[in-house]
């Protein structure tokens, strides 16, 4: 059984510009240990589906559908249900590792609050067990550190407190949310080395949220591309990079600088996501879309087309090239 | 932290010189004297009341034998009207009454206020956010002086439950205590609440619900602290606020606090208990500030002294 199935999930906020759609239809299962990378531009609805996971959204956002953690719903659940998988079987990191912390506490009693209050821990043990762990995201002198307020960290300091929290409690899933956006290029790939050695070590399954194609190239197993609150194409990993079928996915890659080719130029996709208050109808990629025609007002069904690897595109690339 | 209090108490002195310098100046340049009276006095009389409380000296000497007296003795002078009392003794008779009803209703407008504003943001945009809202409107527009004549119609008036002045036990401070603090209790609900808002859309918050903290917690441990730090701002300024404008509540209750000695002093041109209470005034609001810079430190670690 998948440890989690989601099974047409959408959200929807109310605004003041009507309903917006922030997520539609959406479906993915996740098996224990797997990594599964969610890939899309700002606004594609990727991370409304990790607050969906985590009962997080806004106080305006409204759900339908079903998301299944280890056979119990949590869609919709009561605040008690979702206490007692938050942090303990599903974690999560943010953003912005600049605020996510809580600025006016001691990086001990904020971390420590999560071993007290799931795991029933002394204040004393707690506080050791976070030490091990700040250790374990390799925090200098976590020991003194761990006494310090989150100012006195810089952002990747920051975010390794962040993932050391998040892991506490060994959970199951660990959702990351474009986890090295707020960091700056090396900081990222340390932070990425780091996810990807704690993945190995704790087995925990994770999904990892970035619009950044490289990442995902070196962390997942398989890749869920986003657009516009659909998902375009899920497929595993290495044939998705080496044989890209959505228009929306080469675009994508085709927008990512290459080392190894001098020659390749980066091709930008024309235009700009669409305002999900007033989508474009069928298709979300249709009015970006080179290979778009008539078809392409109605929405293509997301179909399997080759074994673990499914589309929705009326005009895959393969078969107007063929 | 301790050098940064002393500091703060060492600039105190030339702001309560620079306060006594321009209340005195103020005060004198004034129409009329504590001797001018409908029927005028003998110009001798005059003259030896004048030469008795120095009001014959040039005004610079006036100044640094007043200010020496307080340095010195601690004598804040004789009252010019009330000839056998010091303007010491009548702060000592009124300022704790003042100071009784104060802190009652500092008490109560912040512990209710915070209540009040604390609920109506969790609840945002429910019936109990728009009656807390409401009611704190309501209460801000309501100055002391339309509150006090409103509580003693009802409370004493109608249902005859309280006493509607006087001070001569507790019962006697409920009606004072209520109607200084109405207004000020709305203003904290509303900054608390406005304050709460913002704090809970904030991202660490968003991370102590993931970490699976009941909402309680949330809102204790994580979210109340930052919320707190705009109220604490006001309450330094509300604190006197409500110290001085017992005025009102001691004329409309007959409760013998500070105030009234304030505005007979005031009316009566009586220097030296108008500038003892001015002092005192000055050197609580002084306090207060320090105090309100104290706790912001205290709250967030990023304010170091």
């Amino acid at each position: 059984m998948a440890l989690l199935q989601i099974k047409d999930l959408s959200v929807t906020f109310d605004s003041q510009d009507g309903p917006v759609h922030a997520v539609n239809n959406l479906s993915l299962s996740i098996d224990k240990g797997q990594t599964l990378g969610i890939v899309g531009e700002s606004g594609s609805g990727k991370s409304q589906t990790a607050f969906s996971i985590m009962g997080l959204l806004a106080g305006n956002g409204r759900t339908s559908g079903s998301i299944k953690f280890d056979g119990q719903e949590i869609l919709g659940a009561s605040p008690k249900v979702l206490n007692s998988l938050r942090a303990k079987r599903i974690a999560m990191i943010f953003q912005d590792p600049m605020t996510s912390l809580n600025p006016y506490m001691k990086i001990a009693d904020q971390m420590a609050e999560v071993l007290t209050l799931h795991q029933g821990m002394s204040k004393r043990d707690a506080v050791a067990e976070c030490v091990r762990m700040l250790d374990a995201v390799k925090i200098p002198a976590a020991k003194e550190r761990i006494r310090l307020y989150p100012h006195e960290f810089s952002g990747g300091m920051r975010q390794r407190v962040m993932i050391a929290m998040s892991l506490l409690c060994r959970p199951d899933l660990l959702i990351a949310d474009e986890p090295t956006t707020a960091l700056d290029v090396t900081v990222q790939a340390q932070i990425m080395d780091l996810l990807n050695d704690l993945q190995r070590e704790f087995g925990m399954a994770t999904v990892l949220i970035t619009h950044d194609l490289g990442v995902v190239a070196g962390f997942c197993e398989k890749v869920l591309v986003m657009y516009g609150g659909r998902v375009m194409e899920s497929a595993p990993t290495d044939p998705l990079f080496a044989q890209p079928t959505h228009p929306y996915t080469r675009g994508l890659l085709g927008a990512v600088p290459r080392v190894d080719d001098e020659d390749a130029s980066m091709t930008a996709i024309p235009g700009n996501p669409p305002n999900m208050a007033s989508p474009p109808s069928g298709c979300p990629f249709r009015p970006r879309c080179n290979y778009a025609g008539e078809d392409c007002y109605v929405m293509p069904p997301l179909a399997d087309f080759a074994p673990g690897r499914a589309r929705a595109c009326h005009r895959p690339v393969e078969k107007v090239i063929a | 932290m301790f050098s940064y209090i002393l500091k703060r108490l060492a600039i105190a002195v030339p702001t309560l010189l620079l306060l006594i310098v321009i209340s005195f100046l103020l005060m004198h340049s004034a129409p009329g004297g504590p001797f001018t009276a409908e029927r005028e006095l003998p110009p001798q009389v005059l003259a030896n009341l004048n030469a008795k409380y120095g009001l014959d000296q040039p005004l610079w000497r006036q100044i640094t034998s007043y200010v020496w007296g307080i340095v010195a003795h601690f004598d804040f002078g004789p009252s010019f009207v009330y000839k056998d009392r010091t303007v010491n003794q009548i702060i000592a008779q009124g300022f704790p009454i003042t100071l009784t009803y104060g802190l009652l209703s500092f008490a109560l407008a912040v512990i209710v206020g915070v209540s009040l504003g604390v609920a109506a943001a969790i609840r945002h945009n429910t019936l109990l956010d728009y009656i807390a809202v409401g009611l704190s409107i309501g209460a801000q527009v309501l100055p002391n002086f339309v509150m006090a004549p409103i509580l003693v119609l009802i409370f004493t008036l109608w249902l005859g439950w309280l006493p509607g002045g006087g001070w001569q036990g507790p019962e006697y401070w409920i009606l004072p205590v209520i109607a200084l603090s109405t207004s000020f209790m709305a203003s904290i609900a509303r900054i608390t609440r406005s304050s709460m808002l913002e704090v809970l859309t904030s991202n660490h918050i968003r991370t102590a619900r993931a970490k699976g903290l009941p909402e309680r917690r949330v809102i204790l441990r994580h979210a109340l602290k930052p919320a707190m730090l705009p109220v604490i701002s006001y309450l330094g300024p509300a604190f006197v606020a409500m110290i001085t404008g017992s005025v009102v509540v001691d004329i409309y209750f007959s409760t013998g606090g500070i105030g009234k000695a304030f505005v007979d002093s005031a009316l009566n041109r009586d220097y030296a208990v108008m500038m003892g209470v001015t002092i005192l005034m000055g050197a609580l609001t002084i306090l207060f500030n320090l105090v309100v810079d104290i706790l912001y430190g205290w709250i967030d670690p990023k304010i170091r002294y």
